[in-house]
Order: structure tokens, then C-alpha cells, then sequence
């Protein structure tokens, strides 16, 4: 599938793509990379510039999973509201994808703009009405308080990136395996999911860090301290006296809920890169 | 098919959207009404900041062991005193029960009690005469008490003993004598900046620019409610600081520091000077290499323009929600939180200020706090920042005008005069 | 023309109800979450919080009606060169980390599709910056960016970032697009990956050269997945809000932004006001999609329908 490396595999071509792999791993790496050091240095020597931590030190990730924090509880609460956004996200977003790629309907355009115009208000704006409707309904303390946004913040792009995929593949492909006696259904689990499967994977990848990552919401909906994710506990890590900043222990905890992410990013990709080649897309 | 037509019908749609959403809205407006009165015993809630040494949890683990129908939920909010009462203030217009007991900034209590979000306190239920009276007086609008006084704070100027006595000075009372005192220091350590405090574009320059305002005999807001910054006096205080960043008495960077950046800065061996609140005593004097100074400072009553300056007021109260449940148990919860035991605990633990005088004179407690004596006479003489019940605005306003002096924007006479002319707008 | 796809464009009515039934969880969810409190929004903004005190110094209760005031009330006096400056932020931001993100991202993108070892390990680390929580990447780049931070000491300078100016504007755009580039690379990624290979070798046989096959092959067909990563962008890029919040500082003109504005007001407690801006925001941002839309050809769906029509 990456036949275009393969095929031409000249000296100046490979010393560009290394390089360039190299230039992204730096890009991306370095300002990470400050954020670990300064996990792992002393909280005494939190504000030195040497490049590595000296001493290293494991006092900042103690301090995160020290049993006043409960972070683990709250790595557990982000696990389950950002994994439920992201599966509902999946199922809503690709039966509104498909619906628009494949069918044929009045209003199509205008169901389209609708549904990328809730994308359009500044979030921050939705915060009270949206407080104030939760508290009518007695969803305060609830996953779902925190699910439920999550997911209309993440369907817009799902939504317009699915139908984008779908709309690739080629649509005589769909009717030959209805003329091979599939229904309609049958034909698209079959043939243009698998064959969308890098799209899907990436709509999943991004919604599940987004839904990871919100703060704002999961701060004013949940009060109740084994309710919180991640990021609010991150905000509510107190320094030692009055005004002092816990930077340490931020940065320690940032690491911790960034570093899972990306491991389970790669564990997946690889079956999922596997799973396509087994399946020969062409 | 066009774009317009796209438009069109999203349009259309949405106003679809529109009138059946306007059908079903209107529930928030007809909810019932918070009652003043403090009754109901049960649960309640404790929203607060950040509980730093744990002590928080400590009180209320006590009080919930003996109080096992009235149990007591801390519910912590973010770091940031912004984010605190952001919640608080949505919750209060969703007029949620949430939170029962708030813990409130000092400078929060006009707001809170004008839009009827706290209830009134019973005053003559507190001992009020045995606090610190500008502490009391924070808690307190229009003479009605709205919340408890927990937690005092007033600035102090911490100064490099060790170098000051090297060079045969005296602290400073007044900004003149810091500057002769900083230039006698110079001569042998001429990388050191003479003085900081809290400048960046946020509260705590409303502190600062108070301070000097007040320190140079000046007020911002005079005892009738009245803007008064345009005057002499308050022109020498904010003078005072536009030519220390100008002269460089005041280092260029000091113009980002908020309190932890400057105590970096303290800490580091970089200032000789530093105007801050009584929790950098602790960390500025740990052992552990975290701070460069430590054993080598003191601290001293902000000085002023001709004779000892003027802190600015710091501090939390404790107040109870308008739409909170079981308001009696709050109170009492309040009362046990603002008495000598629980104080002295406090104190300990987390060397916050407190609000009872007695503690200033305990000698078991100076002995471990030397500051005490200095804080007090700092708090007695401390002046409250503007009581507004639009505070957020009238804070915004003198950090615009300050920040405008200090960065040669503006000259502190147009800042003054501008200052002057929204505070009138917005105390009217 | 196949006869299925004449017997599917016959059966409109039938797709239509399927069509329903597969867009209405989409519509449920939306119309909850952001319907319901955009058209809370949009009646708030036609309404004024009282901020008169009664005689006992209480605030009179209850917001009046004031009709457009709220928004003409934006376009006077200081609020106007407020709002102004704002929208010029907004617009620059905008601008300026959408095209920088768009070029390194689709530089990502290519590498890593070219890239047969490492991949997956480059495509795990492109996330890194995206998977940060931002709440924590803004505090990391403030302190990155402090005056007596790493940038500094790098560049053997004390440049006070966070201080208005040009520095201010450059350290969010900085971590703006370190943060974001990576979302547009890996959706770019993504439209590569589906993009099959016998098209490469046919244009391979022809003697294109890599550039050529570039503009000419690989630019159509990742288009429609590059414009959706692009328009997503736009409209993120537009509400910025919580990197120049916690970065740089609220009420800094140099960094203000639209969203910020709407912010500070609410947390005014002028509520219509904030509304208003608000509102006014979701008007700029859905323009800027409509035009965008129109002139890059992003329209999928419409695209789509008059495909089909062919």
C-alpha cells in the first residue's frame, strides 16, 4: 500500500522521508519532551533549564496518585465518558454520513449545513443555557451530562468527514454486491466500511481525544469529586500554600493522561493497518 | 443547486428550531423564589478553592464525625480564583442548590450580596468584636453581615536581611529610603533588582496599584463610595511605579510576574525587595536547595511614600448560597469553621492568615510564624479594595489604567483621568 | 448508469424516510446539546440585565427587553474599537495558524505516507501534541515562554512574551499550530491511505514526475478529505478561546479574541451583551464557511448531488 516508497527506493529519496520523519518528531516531541522533564525533575528544582532532570525524580507522579487526588478514579471516569462518546459517535455519525453520501433526499444540503452550523457558536456561549437545562433534568453528576455535549461537539466533523470518505469510494462498487443479491445494508458493512476503515479509525482517534481533553463542561456539570475526569482533576491539583502553583505535578499529570493515548493509538493502528492489508483493498 | 439556496433552507430550518425551542423555554424565569431565612438541618455542600494542606478536609472529617445527620461535602473548584467564581456565579443563576456554603474572595462579597446569591448573616451569632475589624468589614455590605471572615491576608515586604545588614541598611519605611537602601546594596551586587510585586494584567495588579495609590496618602474610592484617583496623591503612588519600571529600580520582567513568578524571582537571589503575602514565608524559607535564600530574609510593613505604606486587604469569607438547602446547619457549620480551635488549626497547617486577633498574640504561634506581629500591623492597616457591586468591572478598569502607566502606554495623569472617569460611571 | 443506482434514485420517497431515520439520533443530540442553548443564547442577546441597585442597595431584579440595542450597543464608542480589535485578532489567528497548519500538515501526511518503516511510531508521536489536554499545554508553553523560560534561554534573549505586542500574538500562533497541525495531517493521512495504489502506477508509467503526480493526482483526490480537515479548522480557529485565555491573559488586546470578549462580558454578568457578541460571532464564522465553502468547492454533499445528476 505505500508503493510509492517502495517502488523508488533511491539513496535521496529515503535520506528525504527519514529526514522528514525526523523533522516531525522533533516538531511534535520537543515542547513534550520540556513537559516530562519538568515532570520528572525535583518540585525543588521545578524551574531549572538543564536539559535533563538532575536528579530525576518521581516525586510529581507520587504526588498525582496520591490517595487524596483519587486520579485513578478519574483517569477511569475520562476512560468511560470519552470511550462512550466515541463508540456513539461512530454509530450516530456513520448512519448521518451515509444517509448523506448515498441517498437521495430533498433538504440534503440544508441537513448538511444544519448540522455543521452547531459547530459554528462559540462553545463557551452554550455553557449556562446548557447548565441550566442539565439542572432541570437532574443530570448533574451523571456521565451522560458529560457524554451527551461531548458527542454534539465531535458529530459535526464525524459527520462531514464520514460522508467525505464515503462519497470516495465508488459507488459502482456498492451496487455490484447488491446485484450479487446483498441489501443495501449488507452491502455497505461489507464493502465500503472495511474499505473506509482509515477514516473511521482517524473520526475515532480524534473524537475520542477531544472528548479526553474537555474541560469546560466536565468542570460545571459534575460537582461530586469520584464523578470528575481527568482534566478537572488536573485543574484542582492545589500547591503546597496560598498562591503556589503545582506546575510539577500538572505537568506529571499531563504526561499521564497523554502517554496512554498515544500507546493505545499505536497498538490499534497496527491491527487496524494489519486487518486492511489482510483484507486486500485492491 | 446554489449556495444560497443552501443558506436559505438552513435558515428556514433553523427557525423552525427556533419557535418550538421558544415554546418549551421560559422555565427558568418562574422557579421559586430563595428563601433568606437559615433553617433546615441535613446535608450541605462546602464549594471552595484549592484545600492546600488538606486541613479543609481535616475540619470537616471532625465536624461530620460529631454531626452525623448534617454531614458536610467539600466540592473543590479549580486552582484559579477566576474559574471559583465563575462557577459559583453560574450556579447561582441557574439558581442551582449545588453549593451551600461558598468560600468568597474578600473583594466578591458586594457582588454576591447585591444580587441576592448569599443570605444575611446573623451578626450578633458571631463574636465580631474579637476579629480583625478590616476583616470584618469584607465580609460586610451596606453594614449588613453577609459572610463569616476565615482568612485574612495583607501584603508584606519581604527584604534581603543578610545583604541589607552587609551594607549598613535598615528596612526601608519609605520608597525613598529603598531606593538609597537599594543603591547602598548595588555597590557590591549590582545584578540584583531592587524591588517587584505583582504586575501583570490581572488581580493581583489591582493589589499593587492600591497599595501604592493608598501608601502615597491617596484613595482610590473614598468612605462615601466616591472615585477619588484623580487627585495628587494617587498620581505620586502610581508615579512611584512608572519611574521604578523606568529607572529600573523595578526589573523589566516584573511587568509579567504574578505572585508565584516573583517568587521565583525572590527565591532565585534575584530581588532584593519583594512586596508579597504572608505564604512566601514558608516556601522562600525551606532548606531543601528549592530556595536560595533561605535564613537570609525578613520581612517588613510595606513601606510608602512619606512614612509606613498601606497594605491591600486579601482574604476569604465564608458565605451561605440563597439557593442552597439546609441553611442552619451551614451557619453552624460557618461558626465552627471561624472559631479559635479551628483557626488555630488552619494557622498551622497551611499558615494562612487568620482572622481572629487572639491568634496574633499567641506566643506558641509567633514563635512558629515570626512574621505574625508584622502581618497584623499590616492587616490593621490595611484599606479594602473598592466594595462594588460590579467589582469585575471596576477591577478591570484600574488593571487597564495601571497597565497603561506601567508599560508607557499612557501617562499616569491620562490614566488617572480615564480611571476616573469609568470608576464614575460605574460606582454611580 | 447502472440500473440499481436508476432504481435507487427511483425509490426517493423510500430513501427519504431511511434517510430520516438514519439523520435523526444526529439531530436529537444536536438539537439538545447546542440547539436548545444557541436558542437560549439568541433570546438572552435581545434582553439586558438590570444593574440598577434598589434603595437598600440590591440589584432590581429581572432583564428588560431592549430589542437590537444589544448589538448596536457593540458597534459605539469603545466597545466598538473593542469589538474591532477583536475581530481583527480573530481574523488574523484565523488566517495566519489555518495556512501554517494546512502546510505542515500536509507535509505530515505525505511523509508518513511515504515512510514505510516508522510509520506507525511518526503517526502515534503526531498525536502527542493533539492529545495533550490544552488546559495543560497552555500552562506548559507559558511556562515555556515565561521571561525566564526555555525560549528565552534558547535564543539568548529576554523577550517578555506575554506582554502585548507582536511576541504575544507570535507565542499563540506558535502553540496553536503546534497544537492543531497534527489534526489536519492525520485527517490528511487518512484520505491518502484510501487512494489507490494502480492510480500511482499508472501515473508512474506515464513518466510523471513526483511533483506532477502531487498536483495532479494526489491533491484532487485527498481534496475532499483536506477540505473538511480545513473547514473543521476554520471554524475551531474562529472561537479560539482557552490557548490566549491561560497563555497570554484575559483583557490583552494584543490576543483578544472574539470568544474571549463574549467571555469576559458573561463573566460580567452582562449577559444580553454577551450574547450579543456571541451571536455575532456565530454570524462571522457561518459567512466564513458559506464563502468558504462556495469558493474552495468544499460543499461534499453538494458535490455530491450534482455528481450524481451528471
Amino acid at each position: 500500500m505505500t508503493a510509492a516508497a517502495q517502488g523508488s527506493g533511491t539513496l535521496w529519496k529515503r535520506v528525504l522521508t527519514f529526514g522528514g520523519l525526523g523533522l516531525i518528531l522533533v516538531y511534535c516531541l520537543a515542547p513534550f519532551y520540556w513537559m516530562a522533564v519538568s515532570a520528572f525533575r525535583r518540585p525543588s528544582d521545578q524551574f531549572e533549564l538543564t536539559a535533563l532532570p538532575a536528579p530525576f525524580s518521581l516525586d510529581n507522579l507520587t504526588a498525582v496518585f496520591s490517595p487524596a487526588v483519587g486520579f485513578g478514579r478519574s483517569l477511569l471516569n475520562s476512560l468511560i465518558v470519552a470511550g462512550v462518546t466515541t463508540i456513539l459517535t461512530l454509530v450516530i455519525g456513520v448512519s448521518a454520513a451515509y444517509a448523506l453520501a448515498r441517498l437521495h433526499f430533498r433538504f440534503k444540503n440544508a441537513v448538511a449545513a444544519l448540522i455543521i452550523a452547531t459547530s459554528m457558536f462559540p462553545g463557551i456561549s452554550l455553557l449556562v443555557p446548557l447548565l441550566s437545562l442539565f439542572t432541570d433534568i437532574g443530570w448533574i453528576n451523571t456521565y451522560q451530562s458529560m457524554i451527551v455535549p461531548s458527542l454534539s461537539f465531535a458529530l459535526p466533523l464525524a459527520v462531514w468527514n464520514l460522508t467525505a470518505f464515503f462519497r470516495q469510494m465508488p459507488e459502482e462498487l456498492e451496487q455490484a454486491a447488491m446485484i450479487d443479491g446483498c441489501t443495501r445494508g449488507q452491502a455497505f458493512r461489507k464493502v465500503i466500511l472495511p474499505l473506509a476503515a482509515p477514516g473511521i479509525f482517524t473520526t475515532a482517534i480524534i473524537t475520542f481525544i477531544a472528548a479526553w481533553n474537555e474541560f469546560i463542561i466536565a468542570l460545571s456539570m459534575v460537582n461530586d469529586s469520584t464523578m470528575q475526569t481527568a482534566t478537572v482533576a488536573i485543574s484542582r491539583f492545589t500547591g503546597a500554600y496560598g498562591f503556589d502553583q503545582p506546575f510539577g505535578t500538572q505537568m506529571a499529570a499531563g504526561v499521564i493522561v497523554t502517554v496512554p493515548l498515544v500507546v493505545v493509538v499505536l497498538m490499534f493502528q497496527r491491527r487496524i493497518i494489519a486487518g486492511l492489508t489482510a483484507g486486500g483493498v485492491k | 443547486m446554489g449556495v444560497r439556496t443552501t443558506a436559505a433552507r438552513a435558515t428556514a430550518a433553523l427557525g423552525v428550531a427556533v419557535l418550538l425551542a421558544s415554546c418549551g423555554s421560559g422555565g427558568d424565569q418562574g422557579g421559586e423564589q430563595p428563601s433568606g431565612a437559615l433553617e433546615g438541618r441535613g446535608e450541605v455542600t462546602f464549594a471552595t478553592g484549592k484545600d492546600t494542606s488538606g486541613n479543609m478536609q481535616k475540619l470537616v472529617d471532625e465536624w461530620n464525625a460529631s454531626h452525623a445527620n448534617e454531614q458536610v461535602r467539600i466540592i473543590e473548584l479549580p486552582e484559579s480564583a477566576d474559574a471559583q467564581r465563575q462557577q459559583m456565579v453560574q450556579n447561582a443563576q441557574v439558581k442551582s442548590d449545588a453549593y451551600t456554603i461558598l468560600n468568597l474572595d474578600v473583594v466578591w462579597t458586594a457582588e454576591f450580596a447585591a444580587n441576592r446569591w448569599v443570605v444575611e448573616l446573623p451578626a450578633d451569632q458571631f463574636e465580631l468584636d474579637k476579629f480583625l475589624q478590616p476583616a470584618v468589614k469584607t465580609a460586610q455590605y451596606r453594614d449588613k453581615l453577609y459572610a463569616a471572615p476565615v482568612y485574612s491576608d495583607g501584603g508584606l515586604l519581604y527584604y534581603r536581611k543578610d545583604l541589607l545588614d552587609a551594607a549598613g541598611q535598615k528596612p526601608p519605611k519609605t520608597w525613598a529610603e529603598l531606593t538609597t537602601a537599594c543603591q547602598a546594596v548595588k555597590a557590591t551586587q549590582p545584578a540584583i533588582g531592587c524591588y517587584a510585586g505583582q504586575f501583570e494584567k490581572y488581580e493581583g495588579l489591582t493589589v499593587n496599584f492600591d497599595e501604592a495609590v493608598h501608601s502615597a496618602g491617596g484613595d482610590v474610592v473614598d468612605a462615601n463610595g466616591k472615585a477619588v484617583v484623580d487627585s495628587p496623591e494617587a498620581k505620586a503612588g502610581l508615579d512611584a511605579l512608572v519611574t521604578g519600571f523606568q529607572q529600573g529600580i523595578i526589573p523589566q520582567k516584573a511587568i509579567t510576574y504574578k505572585e508565584e513568578e516573583g517568587r521565583r524571582a525572590f527565591q532565585a537571589g534575584e530581588l532584593l525587595f519583594h512586596r508579597q503575602w504572608p505564604y512566601q514565608w514558608s516556601l522562600a524559607g525551606k532548606a531543601d536547595g528549592s530556595s536560595q535564600v533561605a535564613g537570609k530574609f525578613d520581612v517588613a510593613p510595606l513601606p510608602g511614600l512619606n512614612g509606613p505604606g498601606s497594605s491591600t486587604l486579601g482574604g476569604h469569607n465564608f458565605a451561605i448560597s440563597a439557593f442552597g438547602k439546609n441553611k442552619a446547619t451551614a451557619l453552624d457549620f460557618i461558626k465552627f469553621f471561624t472559631s479559635e480551635t479551628a483557626q488555630r488549626s488552619n494557622l498551622l497547617a497551611t499558615s494562612q492568615a487568620p482572622t481572629l486577633a487572639s491568634l496574633y498574640e499567641d506566643a506558641e504561634l509567633i514563635k512558629q510564624f515570626p512574621y505574625l506581629p508584622t502581618l497584623k500591623e499590616s492587616i490593621l492597616s490595611a484599606k479594602p479594595r473598592p466594595q462594588a457591586v460590579r467589582y469585575g468591572d471596576v477591577t478591570q478598569a484600574i488593571q487597564e489604567a495601571a497597565y497603561a502607566a506601567l508599560t508607557g502606554e499612557r501617562t499616569s495623569d491620562v490614566a488617572l483621568k480615564e480611571l476616573q472617569t469609568k470608576l464614575q460611571e460605574l460606582l454611580k | 448508469m447502472t440500473a440499481v443506482a436508476r432504481r435507487a434514485r427511483g425509490a426517493t420517497s423510500g430513501a427519504g424516510r431511511l434517510a430520516a431515520a438514519l439523520l435523526s439520533p444526529t439531530f436529537v443530540v444536536l438539537g439538545l446539546v447546542v440547539g436548545y442553548p444557541l436558542v437560549a443564547a439568541l433570546r438572552e442577546s435581545v434582553f439586558r440585565e438590570g444593574t440598577d441597585l434598589d434603595e437598600s442597595g440590591f440589584v432590581v431584579e429581572g432583564a428588560r427587553f431592549v430589542g437590537v440595542d444589544n448589538y448596536t450597543a457593540i458597534f459605539v464608542g469603545e466597545s466598538a474599537a473593542r469589538f474591532w480589535n477583536a475581530f481583527g485578532n480573530t481574523t488574523v489567528f484565523t488566517v495566519i495558524t489555518v495556512t501554517l497548519e494546512v502546510l505542515l500538515g500536509v507535509g505530515m501526511a505525505l511523509v508518513m505516507h511515504h515512510a514505510i518503516r516508522w510509520r506507525g511510531i511518526v503517526r502515534a508521536s503526531i498525536l502527542v501534541p493533539w492529545a495533550v489536554p490544552t488546559a495543560v499545554s497552555a500552562l506548559l508553553w507559558r511556562w515555556i515562554f515565561q521571561a525566564d523560560g526555555v525560549a528565552n534561554a534558547m535564543i539568548g534573549q529576554q523577550i517578555l512574551w506575554t506582554t502585548e505586542g507582536w511576541q504575544a500574538k507570535f507565542a499563540v500562533i506558535l502553540a496553536d499550530v503546534w497544537k492543531t497541525a497534527p489534526f489536519v495531517g492525520l485527517l490528511v493521512l487518512a484520505g491518502l491511505q484510501i487512494i489507490p495504489n494502480d492510480v500511482y502506477e499508472a501515473a508512474r508509467v506515464d513518466g510523471a514526475s513526483p511533483w506532477r503526480q502531487f498536483w495532479q493526482i494526489t491533491l484532487p483526490l485527498v481534496k475532499p478529505a483536506l477540505l473538511v480537515a480545513v473547514l473543521f479548522r476554520v471554524l475551531d480557529a474562529l472561537r479560539m478561546f482557552d490557548l490566549p485565555f491561560v497563555l497570554i491573559g484575559s483583557r490583552k488586546e494584543s490576543v483578544e479574541t472574539l470568544s474571549m470578549v463574549a467571555f469576559d462580558e458573561a463573566s460580567s454578568l452582562r449577559f444580553g451583551p454577551a450574547a450579543a457578541y456571541a451571536t455575532i460571532l456565530f454570524v462571522y464564522v457561518a459567512v466564513t464557511a458559506l464563502v468558504f465553502v462556495r469558493l474552495l468547492g468544499a460543499d461534499v454533499i453538494g458535490a455530491a448531488r450534482e455528481r450524481a445528476r451528471k
